[in-house]
């Protein structure tokens, strides 16, 4: 046992500062902004009978200020963070793109047209791109087949707890967890991984899983996919229930087969929500890092843009390639919010 | 010798029968498959825990699933993985410690702003309040490795312009270097926090609010006597959002925090062990393990209202 509670003193020393701080600011936000208009306010009121008393009229038009006095404490912590932890970073980025290694120079594109002369930079947006088409597509598929085979099933509730689950399991952990399944061992011995054995009992020869281009890239989009069906499933399972039930039994009189009902209400019923669903799937797979770096660490040809990002500007020191891979990550964001807003638009027309 | 066939009787019959058969042949073959997908998602993880708790020769020479022919449990595993005497063992009693350290803040402060902002952005009359919110709003929208190298420069050398000094360098260290994850989580958690917030401070009744004006409440009081109590599962779901976030985050844990075990939560530790002792099972299941029990039991706890703040705005950029 070498856990010392001594060595750990700092650290719940910080913990302490930390939620002192909180109480501070926050406790003493809210009592500055009591104590002094409750202030404000009695001297008003002694100005006010001072005014009555005297005759002169008051100047109008305080009070709307004070509301924006009000706002202005409100939304100063968040406003105030905002600006230099996203904002100024942000625009940072932007420009530190156009700029060379350490910052020292301008390169103008030279940063993104690097992207495109290396191949293995080429690489690595192709396989971000393969992440980005079948991750939304295969976990919204899976999590809507299982949200209408469980609807109003027995143990629904179980049921929709264990698809659910991986979601509270960080992409760490699920990195291992995969990581075992694949885990190889040479021929002749007892395998450890599941895949291996199962692949072994199908007659095959062991395969170390995630040093096989291309397939090992498909494994790992296999890891996303188990985790975020189950947020697609919880999400798909509400649209599905808020149908109403009139229409699903108008349908039943009318004959129609289960098969037609899913096609022609369930799905038209629940489109906001799968947009909603793929569009949230899509941005996260597109930022994908914890996975990868767990599983691969970007090796055998696994690697996609945040892990090279990060490669880039916080291990080999180059922060403009790193800021331009930053960028066009955002770049790639903004068309699927921008489908998302129109097609939630076109929604609320129709 | 005109036959009258018993119709109405005969035909009515078969297809309510083949009706009801194909039915519940459909329900059995939707139950079939609802049981085969539960299965699949639950069997890796059910592998791990199985593994972490067998002999460490076992779980290198033989596969999990063999576990039941031959039982063997041992805590071993747990032991040294937490608390084990040498550097490889994993030590991650410690940054289990740090992984609350990080959290907890990381998670109060940026409920607490949220609130206010969304209270001041739905409730206060002021002049550019739209603005503010689009502003806030589309701020989801850029992914926080935008503000990665920028914000750990500017900790560490401070920000400056034309070599004025704006802000001055944090030039934290050791155990101090908790304040820089916190800061940061506290920013990237906020427009979407606001934004959730929001959502739902705007709809409480207006009446309610004109009410506590006229009777001469202030901003503050009626934030605290009337908002707070009545958005509390607004803020229970996104402050377990935001726990299992801020638990379960590599990137910005890697970054800010640093690898050393003054600071760095078990993700960071468990990603580092995964890459140099990838084939030491016994730590790595045990580690993974103690890595994800908490979020597991304050997910299962308190899945409702996690449910709720997904419906109400699984937007997230």
């Amino acid at each position: 046992m070498n856990f010392d509670f001594a060595d750990e003193a700092p650290k719940l020393a910080m913990l302490l500062y930390g939620v002192v701080a909180f109480v501070v600011v926050v406790g003493g936000l809210l009592l500055l902004l009591d104590v002094v208009p409750t202030r404000l306010a009695r001297r008003r009121q002694a100005r006010l009978a001072a005014a009555v008393a005297t005759g002169t009229p008051l100047e109008p038009g305080r009070r709307r200020s004070r509301e924006g006095l009000f706002a202005l404490f409100f939304l100063l912590p968040t406003v105030l963070l905002l600006g230099i932890g996203l904002v100024i970073p942000a625009i940072r980025t932007l420009v530190l793109s156009l700029k060379n290694g350490d910052s020292t120079q301008w390169v103008g594109l030279r940063n993104y047209g690097w992207m495109i002369d290396r191949p293995e930079i080429v690489d690595i947006l192709r396989n971000t791109a393969l992440w980005v088409l079948l991750v939304p597509l295969l976990a919204t598929s899976v999590g809507l087949i299982y949200a209408v085979l469980v609807d109003r099933a027995r143990l629904e509730a179980l049921a929709k707890s264990l698809i659910f689950l991986p979601m509270a399991i960080s992409f760490v952990g699920a990195g291992i967890i995969w990581k075992f399944v694949y885990a190889f061992r040479p021929a002749g011995a007892d395998q450890i991984g599941l895949l291996n054995q199962i692949w072994v009992w199908l007659g095959g020869e062991p395969q170390q899983w995630l040093a096989n281009p291309p397939l090992n890239t498909l494994l790992l989009i296999v890891v996303m996919i188990w985790i975020q069906a189950g947020f697609a499933m919880v999400v798909l399972s509400a649209a599905i229930k808020a149908i109403p039930t009139d229409m699903i039994e108008a349908a039943r009189i009318d004959g129609v087969n289960a098969w037609q009902q899913f096609w022609r209400i369930t799905l038209p019923g629940i489109r906001p929500a799968l947009v909603v669903v793929v569009v949230t799937v899509s941005i996260a797979t597109l930022k994908l890092f914890d996975i990868v770096r767990t599983m691969t660490n970007g090796n055998f040809d696994t690697n996609v843009i945040a892990t090279e990002l990060y490669n880039q500007a916080f291990r080999y020191g180059e922060t403009g390639q790193g800021s331009a891979l930053a960028v066009v990550l955002f770049i790639l964001v903004i068309p699927i919010v921008i489908y998302q807003v129109r097609s939630l638009r076109r929604q609320r027309e129709v | 010798m005109t036959t009258t066939t018993p119709t109405r009787a005969g035909t009515d019959a078969p297809p309510t029968v083949a009706g009801r058969v194909r039915r519940r042949l459909n329900t059995r073959w939707a139950t079939a498959a609802s049981i085969v997908i539960a299965i699949v998602w639950t069997i890796p993880t059910f592998g791990l825990l199985v593994s972490s708790f067998r002999p460490e020769d076992q779980i290198k020479t033989t596969g999990w699933w063999t576990f039941f022919a031959d039982p063997q449990l041992t805590l071993e595993n747990y032991e040294q993985v937490l608390f084990g005497r040498s550097s490889s063992a994993g030590q991650l009693a410690s940054y289990f410690l740090n992984s609350i350290v990080i959290t907890l803040p990381s998670v109060l402060f940026p409920l607490a702003f949220a609130a206010l902002a969304a209270y001041a952005l739905a409730w206060i009359n002021f002049r550019g309040r739209d603005w503010i919110y689009i502003g806030i709003f589309a701020l989801q929208i850029v992914p926080l490795q935008m503000a990665l190298v920028p914000l750990l420069s500017f900790f560490s050398q401070g920000v400056g312009v034309g070599g004025i000094e704006l802000l001055p360098a944090w030039n934290l260290d050791d155990e101090q270097r908790f304040i820089q994850v916190w800061f940061a989580h506290t920013c990237f958690a906020l427009p979407l926090g606001v934004f959730l917030l929001h959502n739902f401070v705007s709809q409480l009744p207006r009446d309610l609010m004109e009410a506590a004006r006229v009777d001469g409440a202030t901003h503050p009081r009626i934030f605290r006597t009337i908002v707070l109590p009545l958005i509390t599962p607004a803020l229970a779901a996104y402050g377990i959002f935001q726990f299992l976030w801020v638990w379960n985050d590599l990137l910005v844990a890697l970054i800010f925090a640093g690898g050393g075990d003054e600071t760095a939560p078990l993700t960071v530790r468990l990603a580092e062990l995964a890459g140099t002792r990838g084939n030491e099972w016994q730590r790595l299941t045990s580690g993974a393990f103690v890595a994800i029990v908490v979020p597991l039991l304050v997910f299962l706890s308190l899945q409702r209202y996690f449910v709720r703040g997904l419906l109400a705005g699984s937007v997230k950029g």
